[in-house]
């Protein structure tokens, strides 16, 4: 099997590390939490239901766990050009702190915490993690994305 | 509603689901919409096709969304999920079941919390796991 030659040196590397996004705000909206529940179909009554909500552990309405997608973090920029026009999504590890909640707004930032790059299948792909802060209107980091994508 | 699960009488190796879900290219639409992620990968059968693919797919987003409805079904009203983690290994097209499932791996103590850890995946027709995950809740102990 051929191999593309290596596009990503060490230095590169280094420079992208921790290079970090501008922050985007996202308004929490309770018909936006109802429609994404309805919309990957759960039908859990603390995202759609305000009675049964406010007399669950949560007091009142909550967003799902994924709904934090929906809050479009800007990519840091990488510090140089990839000859790579093709993005897959490789997958994401979520850790929850605090329930997201309509009324919030809710700021994410992302940071790059590495850069690899790997012959696969598909020929030489890129391997991009980042980390998503997603802190809400009182300072309180409610949930931490770290997601991978590959580009090739 | 479900019966609440309690950490003192869980044991490592049940079984989580398994919950098949029937996604369809409406349901993916929504998901677009309601996301923001309008890829045309996941609604344009042509421009899926131009980029390679057999046919539209599933946006692993959407999978991830599945697996986190697995879980907190399974932990029920009182349980908080705390971690939630999914690698997209394989493509899944509209129109297929897939099916969401888990087990649990192991149970602990830690500062207060009564934590389970659990692997969580998305299997097609064929039994291929396409989006292997792992969770970890805390619930009540009793």
């Amino acid at each position: 099997m051929s191999t593309t030659p290596s596009f990503l040196t060490e230095e590169m590397r280094q420079q992208a590390i921790g290079a970090v996004s501008e922050p985007r705000t996202l308004e929490v909206e309770k018909g936006a939490i109802i429609k994404f529940a309805e919309a990957i179909g759960d039908d859990n009554p603390v995202y759609n239901d305000e009675a049964a909500a406010r007399a669950s552990q949560y007091g009142g309405l909550v967003a799902p766990p994924t709904f934090l997608r929906s809050a479009v973090a800007a990519r840091p920029d990488l510090p140089f050009d990839v000859p790579f026009d093709r993005v897959l999504d490789g997958g994401s590890d979520w850790e929850y702190f605090e329930p997201v909640r309509p009324g919030d707004r809710i700021t994410a930032v992302s940071r790059i915490e590495d850069v690899t790059e790997r012959n696969g299948s598909i020929g030489l792909m890129l391997i991009q993690t980042i980390v998503i802060s997603y802190t809400n209107q009182f300072g309180q980091l409610v949930a931490t994305q770290t997601n991978t994508s590959i580009r090739y | 509603m479900a019966e609440q699960i309690v950490w003192d009488e869980v044991t490592e190796g049940l079984e989580i689901g398994p919950v098949v879900r029937h996604p369809t290219s409406q349901q993916l639409v929504k998901y677009a919409g309601a996301s923001g992620d309008y890829y045309q990968i996941h609604y344009d059968k042509d421009f899926a096709q131009g980029t390679g693919l057999e046919d539209i797919i599933l946006h692993g987003a959407l999978k991830n969304a599945f697996l986190g409805t697995l879980v907190t079904d399974w932990m029920g009203p009182r349980g908080n999920l705390r971690r939630l983690s999914c690698q997209y290994r394989g493509m899944d097209i509209p129109g297929r079941p897939i099916t969401a499932r888990g087990v649990v791996t192991g149970k602990y103590e830690d500062g207060g919390d009564y934590l389970v850890d659990c692997e969580i995946w998305l299997e097609n027709a064929q039994g291929q796991r396409t989006t292997p995950g792992r969770a970890t809740v805390s619930l009540p102990r009793s």
